[in-house]
């Protein structure tokens, strides 16, 4: 069974209603390829992946610098080049949208940034910055901005002294909560988290994961929760998807992910995170070589240059997302799946 | 010389004793370290874990005393084998640097010379070390010490640039240059943390090769708590200028005694249950522009009480080789720091 029918075959089931739907998505970029040199090259970021979140899903989508999770969050909400594929929110095209349409899902789906501290305009009082959106989405006016703004800093733990202080004057933690203050005052459907703590302290980040909890639950929120921390990331989600190089390898619900991996990738992935616990015997796959870049990458399975199992057909023919195992969920793209 | 066999001196190869640094800001004196105390016996790892702003970096530094201005170190010692580092002259201090003690940074290319040859830097490395090598002898040991580090192609590899390559590689390459030199003593302050996990596992395991090979002390510096179980000997928790807890790596991560390591290690989310809140330490980490006068973790802290916004905490002692500066402690032995090691210095 292929992703897409999978994908399909759910929306007919009396599961949670499918919110979001990325098809066959492709993002490149034309760069020029040395410093003097004329050519141009392409770098394939998001190099065709399918995935799909059911209503209040938080879907983790983990995976090691450069792998394109950033690129296909910024694709969701408009500000990464869409070269192919789809991208449907209810189940409605929202790729190159403009004017009035734009505006609406700039309002459903909001996107938070890791960096707390340039995300945010430091000469502004927080109160203007998190009712920006409000006056121009046409929400509210007048003393209800007011009323909503501070309603709204309540909920993520501030008190009226905050309102008419500048975001330069709070701290990283703080100004994460600002950030979510600022998306959710605008009711969105879907937020995309795109390493929202990892710029902060464990101790601070564990205040803002918790936080992070209460909101979707409360607002009936839905998740892509971008993180390249695992341990975040099973904490986080109920569903994951494992990138490399631009393809989605591994998705599935959490536990099946972590406890069966069947990507080689996912594998050493999760054989190579350091334990906490001094007694853990470390059974560590190490692997060969950098990952390679995805300018004009080679034919084939993206992870065959560094598998430790890899065979020729996978130099040759990139393996499909299908359905591997027990769980109904559990999709790997790879010839050659771990199945336990 | 004669006390370099007697047991002490062979055990002991730096210790920081009632270390003191301030940085003279705007907006006034930020008291980054406020007496800072530990020891690193040979061929051991310390590990010195604590959040941003704590001080590690500025702890690193000092002990090659690369503090610049506006930051002083005000006072404390620094011996390193039978030499207080802070009284030598900087003819004496600058022959240590790169040679008996390297110091790896944590952002890698940052660190390299962007216009050198990779290659070419590790070589300079040693010939500085070294004045008795000739370059050409210097560039093959370089290149011998590369294909150490797993960097495929070397000979081609040390040909490049910086910027050609990866972190990971970059790193690497550091790390070469670091180690080439055989120091006794290593500091390497993240040296993982801008790379990907499986990357660190390579870098880690790299190191870890090369640091038994040579029998190098190293002090690792981490935020990462995994890291640090799987890398040190013993580790010292630092929290806003102080050392709150120090001892062997399984006591402390498995039996934590201060109320800051306890709260931290269970802040981390990786076997957390998804379906229960973390548990998340209130509060922030103080401003340091105040000198401290009392216990800086207790308005964060459960089990606070009244002296401890009063009166600093001393370092009590657990056992041998575990000790924690809270009052909860307080009825156990009182640790005598770094003074002991006053028998180095002749
Ligand atoms: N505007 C752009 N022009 C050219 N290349 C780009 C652009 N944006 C991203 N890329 C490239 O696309 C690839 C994917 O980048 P992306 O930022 O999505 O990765 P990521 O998975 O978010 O990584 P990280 O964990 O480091 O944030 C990288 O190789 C990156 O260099
Ligand atoms: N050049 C400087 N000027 C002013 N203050 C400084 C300077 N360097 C360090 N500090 C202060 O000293 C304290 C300790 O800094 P340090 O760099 O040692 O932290 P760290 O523990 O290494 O943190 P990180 O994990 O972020 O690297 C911080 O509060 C910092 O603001
Ligand atoms: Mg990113
Ligand atoms: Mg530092």
């Amino acid at each position: 069974m292929r992703y897409n029918n999978h994908v399909n075959r759910k929306t007919n089931q009396s599961h949670n209603p499918i919110l979001l739907t990325v098809e066959d998505l492709h993002v490149y970029f034309s760069i020029r390829e040395g410093w003097l040199s004329r050519q141009r090259a392409t770098v394939k970021a998001v190099n065709g992946v399918n995935l799909s979140l059911q209503q209040g899903d938080v879907f983790g989508l983990v995976g090691e610098s450069g792998c394109g999770k950033t690129t296909l969050g910024r694709a969701i909400v408009g500000l990464s080049p869409v070269s192919h594929g789809q991208i449907l929110l209810k189940g409605r095209s929202i790729v190159g949208l403009t004017g009035q349409d734009a505006h609406e899902r700039a309002r459903q789906v909001q996107l938070i940034f890791q960096d707390p501290y340039s995300s945010l305009h430091p000469r502004k009082t927080v109160c203007d910055l998190v009712g920006v959106g409000l006056k121009l989405h046409g929400l509210a006016n007048g003393y209800e901005i007011d009323e909503q703004v501070l309603a709204m800093l309540k909920r993520v733990g501030f008190n009226i002294d905050h309102l008419y202080r500048y975001a330069h004057e709070f701290s990283g933690g703080q100004r994460q909560r600002i950030s979510l203050a600022r998306a959710l005052i605008l009711r969105p459907k879907l937020l995309i988290l795109d390493e929202p703590t990892s710029a902060l302290d464990v101790s601070v980040q564990a205040q803002i994961l918790n936080l992070l909890k209460e909101i979707r639950q409360e607002f009936n929120l839905t998740f892509l929760f971008i993180s390249h921390d695992l341990g975040v990331i099973r904490y986080m989600s109920n569903r994951i998807g494992v990138m490399y190089l631009g393809h989605l390898v591994e998705t599935g619900a959490t536990s099946d992910v972590f406890e069966h991996p069947q990507h080689p990738y996912t594998q050493v992935l999760l054989s190579s995170l350091p334990s906490i616990d001094p007694d853990t015997p470390s059974n560590r796959t190490l692997l060969e070589g950098d990952p390679p870049t995805p300018i004009d990458p080679p034919p084939g399975c993206p992870f065959a240059q560094r598998c430790p199992g890899v065979k020729p057909i996978c130099r040759e023919q990139a393996p499909e997302l299908i359905h591997h195992g027990n769980s109904p969920d559990h999709f790997t793209a790879c010839h050659f799946p771990h199945v336990d | 010389m004669l006390l370099k066999d007697t047991p002490v001196t062979t055990d002991k190869l730096l210790s920081v004793q009632d270390l003191r640094v301030h940085f003279h800001t705007l907006r006034g004196i930020v008291h980054a370290l406020e007496g800072v105390s530990f020891h690193l016996n040979r061929q051991e790892t310390l590990g010195l874990a604590g959040e941003t702003g704590c001080g590690k970096s500025v702890t690193a530094r000092s002990v090659l005393r690369l503090i610049d201005p506006p930051g002083r170190i005000v006072s404390g010692r620094i011996i390193f084998e039978d030499r207080d580092i802070l009284t030598l002259d900087d003819t004496a201090v600058r022959a240590i640097r790169g040679g008996e003690i390297s110091m790896i940074m944590q952002e890698p290319k940052m660190s390299l010379n962007p216009v050198i040859r990779v290659g070419d830097q590790v070589a300079e490395a040693l010939l500085i070390h070294d004045t008795s090598l000739n370059r050409s002898s210097a560039r093959t040991q370089a290149e011998e010490m590369l294909t150490q580090m797993g960097i495929p192609e070397a000979h081609r590899t040390s040909r490049r640039y910086p910027h050609e390559l990866s972190g990971g590689m970059a790193q690497r390459i550091m790390i070469a240059m670091m180690l080439v030199t055989r120091p006794k003593l290593l500091i390497a302050d993240e040296p993982t943390s801008a790379l990907d996990v499986t990357i660190q596992a390579q870098i880690l395991a790299l190191m870890d090769k090369l640091v038994q090979d040579i029998r190098t002390s190293v002090l690792m510096i981490t935020h990462d708590l995994g890291v640090m179980a799987e890398t040190c000997d013993r580790v010292a928790v630092m929290y806003a200028g102080n050392i709150v807890e120090m001892g062997a790596v399984r006591s402390v991560l498995k039996d934590p005694q201060h109320p800051y390591t306890q709260g931290l290690l269970k802040t981390v989310p990786d076997k957390a249950n998804p379906d229960h809140p973390l548990y998340a330490i209130k509060g922030n980490v103080p401003s340091l522009l105040q000198p401290q006068n009392h216990c800086r973790f207790s308005d964060r802290c459960e089990y606070a009480m009244a002296r401890c916004s009063r009166e600093i905490p001393p370092v009590y002692q657990m056992t041998d080789d575990h000790e924690a500066a809270c009052f909860l402690h307080d009825g156990q032995s009182i640790s005598s720091g770094g003074k002991q090691v006053d028998l180095m210095n002749p």
